[in-house]
């Protein structure tokens, strides 16, 4: 199966800033198009003794809508972001201890999931966590005609057929986080599976050129 | 022995039956646990079901209820799913509002139905623009031991071929909504979304049907829902440990031939329980 990946691959305009927040440990804001989420993590700190796990530290994720009180579809996001972040973050070196991760949706322009995935990941490089790999989201949209666009816009995403997000680890490259809407073949699937492992390593280029661009300040 | 065992060391008492490739229950790793179908186990709602997936047990009751149709949506009904996990199913869930991994599988299953068009919206229309019927979905566990969404999409489409709405008119001269409760009629399925979950051991394991216990010790959890024309209606992987292609494909196929056995039993059940003439 020929998959014709460049052709498709295009992403929105991206932009990161780290630590632009003075209260929590780490934070960041990540911009993909019009879309924007800011984060951030406080810990390793005290945890609530019915939340302690004897042998990691515990992951809290709350994601904050635009406007509004957060409600279920918020609640399953956070799952999502959470497990991801659970699997990246090496948390047996922190027992007994509290994450809390904190998700401001700023704009909502499609893709933003993936978009909070991102914002995720540089907020908890940014606090100094010790992570096995690191991840970024990638959004893939069939639309009517069985193209695949990447990082749609909302537009995009309410003209389409089917639209997937993926995590994608940088240590090897695999799905670790998968959520669907529409239905396709797994034909399809396996593209979109493809044409994300190819966007992830812009978006990874893009992790390495943002971190050097403000450590570049400093050294 | 082996009690003191799988208590002080669950994570190893496993990888010891892994190795062996079978689980401590006896089951090889892809193989399901016995699942049983009742349909119309509650008389008072419009369709029901209960489902035994092993020793996890979920019961869907459907509530058909009239409301005027969504003003963006004139031609289109809807449905409302909700699963409630009660204190009464695991001792892991507390009494008060419906916690995280509750309102993260309502949302799974009103996923799927939306994405899976199980029912076209047009058919629960009743008169464009004025009147529609609302399909209320309430999913409860009964006993929890692992599986829950499988459980969840085989009691909510199993209940919704069980659903027998009467026939509504709406009256020329009064405008109202008149019901003929001696018609009644059946909904048309348009598709039938099954799921198959799947738990990762190790980064490298893949088990199926997960009970409880399994789900707790395992990296990654994964549900792949397809319909009876071999399409995929959800891909659900929540995180957790990253899974390679070729287990994926794996797993898709799995999830197809399971489509086929649990299609077979619903259709046997909802035979089965047809008046004889």
């Amino acid at each position: 199966m020929e998959v014709d990946v460049q052709s498709t691959l295009t992403l929105r305009e991206f932009g990161c800033e780290q630590n632009l927040l003075s209260r929590p440990d780490g934070s960041s804001s990540f911009v993909q198009g019009d879309s924007s989420v800011l984060a951030g993590v406080y810990g390793p700190a005290e945890v609530k003794v019915n939340k302690e796990i004897y042998d990691r530290a515990t992951l809290e994720v709350v994601i904050h809508p635009k406007s509004g009180p957060p409600g279920v579809r918020e609640r399953a996001r956070e799952q999502c972001v959470r497990e991801t972040c659970e699997a990246a973050l090496l948390s047996s070196l922190h027992p007994r201890s509290s994450l809390s991760l904190v998700l401001q949706v700023v704009h909502d322009d499609g893709s933003l999931l993936a978009c909070c995935l991102n914002a995720a990941c540089m907020a908890l490089m940014d606090a100094g966590l010790p992570m096995g790999c690191l991840f970024c989201g990638v959004t893939c949209a069939i639309d009517q005609e069985g193209q695949i666009i990447t990082d749609p816009s909302a537009q995009q995403e309410k003209n389409s057929r089917a639209v997937l997000t993926f995590a994608i680890d940088s240590a090897q490259r695999r799905v670790m986080m998968s959520t669907t809407k529409g239905s396709f073949s797994v034909n399809e699937l396996q593209q979109c599976i493809a044409v994300s492992q190819k966007a992830s390593e812009k978006i990874f280029q893009f992790y390495r050129d943002s971190v050097k661009r403000r450590y570049s300040k400093t050294l | 022995m082996a009690a003191g065992f799988k208590t002080a060391e669950p994570l190893e008492y496993h990888r010891s039956f892994l190795k062996e490739n079978c689980r401590p229950d006896g089951r090889e790793l892809g193989e399901f646990r016995t699942t049983t179908l009742n349909i119309g186990s509650i008389s008072t709602a419009d369709g029901s079901a209960l489902v035994k997936i092993g020793n996890t047990t979920v019961i869907c009751g459907i509530k058909g209820e009239l409301a005027s149709p969504p003003t963006e949506t004139p031609s289109k009904g809807y449905i409302v799913p909700n699963v409630d996990l009660p204190p009464l199913c695991s001792s892991r869930f507390r009494p008060g509002p419906p916690g995280e991994q509750a309102q993260a599988a309502s949302q799974f299953v009103a996923d799927v139905i939306e994405s899976s068009e199980v029912i076209q919206g047009e058919d629960l229309c009743i008169e464009k623009g004025k009147l529609c019927w609302v399909l209320y979905c309430d999913i409860m566990c009964l006993d929890y031991d692992g599986n829950l969404l499988d459980a969840c999409l085989v009691a909510l489409v199993s209940a919704l071929e069980n659903v027998q709405l009467p026939e509504v008119t709406i009256s020329k001269e009064t405008d109202l909504a008149e019901v003929n409760m001696d018609k009644k009629r059946h909904l048309n399925i348009a598709k039938h979304p099954i799921g198959s979950s799947f738990a990762v051991f190790d980064d490298s394991i893949v088990i199926v049907d997960p009970t409880a216990e399994e789900e707790s010790l395992s990296t990654a959890m994964m549900t792949v829902v397809t319909d009876e024309d071999d399409r995929l209606c959800t891909l659900y992987k929540p995180g957790g440990t990253s899974l390679s292609g070729e287990k994926l494909q794996d797993c898709i196929s799995r999830a197809v031939t399971r489509n086929r056995e649990v299609s077979k039993l619903i259709n046997t059940v909802i035979q089965s329980v047809k008046p004889q003439k």
